[in-house]
């Protein structure tokens, strides 16, 4: 099994976690845009009757085409290369660096326009393309924000979510030329950027995107976007080249009804997105189109039988919108292109638990994620498959064993319990334990044993 | 009908107070109660945190422990979600016992058919929807029908009450900065309330939002609904 | 071994032993079910799009007063004669990409419309031209037959070409990046007109 590289893992969660636990102004941020998501997407996906048989659908399809990945990315090849593109493929994240590079360097480019992707940023492509001498010029509004900050993203959809608009009204005056007087009116920012991009999306010769849909049986590609920085990049420049991830195929070009309902309301919480942009090898546009496909760890992650359903997710970030965890803390702290709750799951997955061994306990099993998923990955049992899978600490181990051995033997259980019950005093919680209950401690009183426990009154008759 | 309670471990060491209400509250509506002595954990927290191989045995335990009845009720939703969601996938044989395994509100108004549980409660109660009964097992309004059915009672809506206490078992300890935080909205949402009852189906969730009152200096309590359908009349 | 043979390889192993997951019954779908036009206008209207409405026979006069003001029009070069005949200023057929960038609006017809989301899809079909035209002006007038309109994303999917160029358009260009509220207006046309017209 090979495991992907790139920009999956970071520092220790719960301590990654904590000073951005103290930022209150990044917890207002994220609590304000989450919940206006929130609320829009509970509106929209209420008018849609059928919304649980969507669900359904797209994760049916999903698993239908991870089942027969290997014929339908055959299948998308042929047709693409048929169709005029030139197909790619990437074991990992070096490889595809290294492809997409070297296609840029073929045309004699400097700098290059990008449409926003996961998958370039899970293989680190700016930074690969910069050591080259390349600059990368992120068009969609919020990467456009994060890479203005020099910053990270930390959001799948908006990266820049933890940013208000009076952050990123100071970073436009500091950082944008001719943007010295903009006010911090989304509408006054969004037109800085247009006046910013527009001369770099006339003259650009070269763009790289990602992909939402490939469409195995046609070998279409499929970018869905709200700006147009999207269309701009697949149209004008003469070369095009997408990254697109093993997993983004669909298998008939009928089957994008089914996410193309359930993405949007899913994401920006709209019945459709502005603009979505379909083609099909070289057609009107770039007169070079190449594809990448990329694995760099999928086929790890489709070994698993439990965790391939990882691979389904469309990217919607509905799951982080609605995560209490992802609330409190963000994007950054999970140390991984991919945060929140399918970032728990997909990033230890696409690197090897071991090397993002806290991820899988970043969550309280709320099951938030799970209600909203438009394709049903069952994000909880995930996260604890993968807890079954991560290391544990030697003391850890020990307590759960011991615990374990006590409590599958009823006369050792009530022997225990015995031995725990305190007679009556007068407080009936502690408010400093000794470790590892001091963690409790630090925020929240503890209760104590009853006096009695129900087994024996109920001896003594209830 | 043979019925049996779990009372599970949480409650036979901390809080026998709810399984007394328990049998207490179905006595009340003529139904007689079992309680197998043998029964212990349901294996929650080890399968949970990533030990199947140490909730395997206590999995198979309560299976065997259970087996001989019609349906077992607890007042857990989460130990109840364990049962019924987890125990079919991991030992299939305990997929029959699983199956007759019920939360108390479904066992009331599903098999028993109850709403009115004679109960009388003149308290304000604001009521926290627990995880794992609200999306593992679908309680929805169930509980909430219970508890208007209660004379005396007011209820009052509780914000964001959909939203997780911060708890999660070894999450609180694993990753306690996150786990204070989200306690801290939920205990201040409770607060905003005006009540003087802060009510759920699960006394693990509870223990952590009333550890999280109590730290804080509230005066609003905590309480098992169990209790508060038990509460009063007749009892 | 090429890269491609070991990730196709990797994938096979990878699904070695694995349970078959049966694709999804895919319903029948009536490509020729018609939309309502009454719904498709409210969906645009949601979505901040200008609506015009023309009976039998109007187009060109509704379209005259929906172009009123524009100095320079930038069209496809199929389109039809008669749609101009009421509008007088200058008509730029199928300018490059720079004249693009200076014109004031663009019109086009499209090819299929999905009423339950106020979306029209362009093929570069009759009336269309190429995918720039309607992106770098600010302002896109487009008109919509009636009988283009389809009432799900279905049915519009079972009416085009899958291999032509398409692009889905509901509403003007807009962004949720800042604090996940809509704006309107970013890099593609910042207002756009459609002119829904009887056949
Ligand atoms: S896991 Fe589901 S909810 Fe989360 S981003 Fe992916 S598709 Fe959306």
């Amino acid at each position: 099994m090979t495991h992907g590289t790139g920009n999956l893992s970071g520092a220790d969660f719960p301590r990654a976690a904590l000073p951005l636990l103290a930022d209150d102004r990044l917890r207002r941020n994220l609590r304000h845009a989450t919940g206006t998501i929130r609320a829009k997407r509970a509106a929209v996906v209420g008018e849609v009757d059928d919304w649980e048989e969507l669900r359904e659908a797209g994760r049916a399809i999903k698993a239908h085409t991870m089942r027969h990945l290997p014929e339908l990315l055959e299948r998308f090849e042929e047709a693409a290369a048929a169709a005029g593109a030139t197909v790619h493929w990437a074991r990992d994240a070096t490889e595809a660096c290294a492809i997409i590079g070297d296609l840029i360097a073929a045309t004699g480019e400097s700098e290059v326009v990008k449409v926003k992707s996961m998958a370039t940023q899970e293989i680190g492509l700016n930074e690969a393309l910069e050591a080259r001498g390349i600059t990368a010029v992120e068009t969609d509004l919020a990467e456009l924000i994060v890479q203005l900050a020099g910053d990270t993203p930390s959001h799948i959809l908006v990266p820049a979510i933890h940013k208000n608009r009076g952050e990123i009204r100071d970073l436009f005056r500091a950082a944008m030329p001719g943007a010295q007087d903009v006010s911090d009116e989304p509408a006054d920012l969004a037109a800085a950027a247009r006046r910013h991009l527009r001369e770099k999306f006339l003259s650009a010769k070269v763009a790289v995107s990602g992909a939402n849909f490939a469409v195995a049986e046609t070998g279409t590609l499929v970018v869905v976007e709200s700006e147009g920085n999207g269309r701009m990049c697949l149209t004008l420049p003469e070369t095009l080249i997408s990254l697109v991830g093993v997993e983004k195929i669909v298998p008939s070009f009928a089957d994008l009804e089914v996410f193309l309902r359930l993405l949007p309301r899913s994401s920006t919480g709209e019945r459709m997105n502005p603009y979505t942009s379909m083609w099909t090898g070289v057609a009107d546009g770039p007169s070079a189109v190449h594809i990448v496909l990329l694995d760099n760890g999928r086929s790890a992650v489709l070994a698993d039988e439990v965790g391939r359903q990882a691979l389904h997710c469309i990217r919607c970030s509905a799951c982080l919108n609605v995560c209490p965890v992802y609330e409190r803390t963000g994007g950054h702290a999970y140390g991984s292109v991919y945060p929140g709750p399918i970032g728990a799951i997909l990033s230890p997955q696409l690197t090897g638990v071991a090397a993002n061994r806290s991820l899988p306990f970043a969550s309280t099993l709320c099951g938030a994620c799970y209600e909203v998923c438009p394709v049903k990955i069952d994000i909880p049992r995930v996260l604890v498959h993968l807890r079954q899978e991560a290391p544990k600490s030697p003391v850890e181990r020990a307590a759960m064993r011991a615990m374990s051995w006590v409590m599958r033997d009823p006369r050792r259980y009530a022997r225990a319990l015995r031995a725990a019950a305190l007679p009556l005093r007068r407080r009936r919680t502690l408010r400093r334990a000794p470790w590892p209950l001091s963690a409790w401690t630090a925020a929240r009183d503890l209760p104590l044993p009853a006096a009695k426990s129900f087994r024996e009154r109920w001896k003594e008759g209830v | 009908m043979r019925l049996a309670l779990f009372i599970t471990c949480v409650n036979d060491l901390v809080y026998p107070a709810t399984g007394e209400a328990v049998v207490r509250l179905l006595r009340r509506l003529g139904h007689a109660v079992e309680f197998p002595g043998a029964q212990t954990c349901c294996g929650q927290l080890h399968a949970n945190s990533g030990y199947r191989d140490e909730a395997l045995p206590l999995v198979r335990h309560y299976a065997e422990v259970f087996a001989p009845y019609d349906a077992v009720v607890t007042p857990s939703g989460s130990c109840a979600a364990m049962v019924r969601e987890w125990y079919p996938r991991l030992v299939p044989e305990a997929a029959d016992v699983a199956a007759r395994t019920y939360e108390l509100s479904e066992l009331l108004t599903d098999v028993l058919g109850v709403t009115d549980t004679g109960a009388s409660y003149p308290h304000r109660v604001a009521y926290h929807p627990t995880c794992h009964g609200m999306r593992v097992l679908g309680l929805g309004e169930r509980p909430l029908r219970l508890l208007r059915a209660v004379r005396g009672i007011d209820l009052v809506p509780l914000p964001g009450a959909e939203e997780c206490c911060g708890f999660g078992g070894t999450f609180a300890l694993k990753n306690a900065g996150v786990s204070a935080a989200m306690l801290a909205d939920k205990c201040r949402a409770a607060e905003s309330t005006g009540a003087d009852v802060l009510a759920a189906a699960d006394n693990s969730c509870l223990a952590h939002i009333g550890g999280g009152l109590s730290r804080a200096g509230s005066g609003l309590r905590t309480v098992h609904y169990a209790e508060i359908l038990a509460a009063g009349e007749g009892s | 071994m090429s890269a491609r043979e070991e990730i196709l390889a990797r994938l096979r192993g990878a699904l070695d032993g694995a349970a078959e997951a049966p694709a999804p019954p895919r319903p029948v779908v009536d490509a020729r079910a018609q939309g309502d036009p009454e719904l498709m206008a409210g969906r645009l209207r949601d979505y901040k799009a200008v609506v015009h409405r023309a009976g039998p026979g109007e187009l060109a006069a509704v379209l005259g007063g929906v172009l009123a003001g524009v100095g320079v029009l930038a069209v496809p070069p199929d389109l039809p004669e008669a749609w101009l005949s009421a509008h007088s200023g200058r008509v730029l057929r199928d300018p490059d990409v720079a004249a693009l960038d200076t014109v004031d609006a663009v019109l086009t017809g499209a090819a299929v419309a999905v009423a339950e989301t106020g979306t029209i899809v362009l093929d570069a079909g009759p009336a269309q031209g190429r995918r720039a035209l309607t992106l770098v002006p600010d302002r896109h007038v487009c008109v919509l037959f009636t009988r283009q309109i389809a009432p799900g994303v279905a049915q519009a999917l079972a009416r085009l070409r899958p291999t032509a160029p398409l692009t889905w358009i509901s509403g003007p260009s807009a962004t949720s990046d800042i604090e996940l509220s809509r704006v309107e207006g970013v890099h593609g046309p910042r207002r756009l007109d459609v002119v829904i017209a009887e056949y």
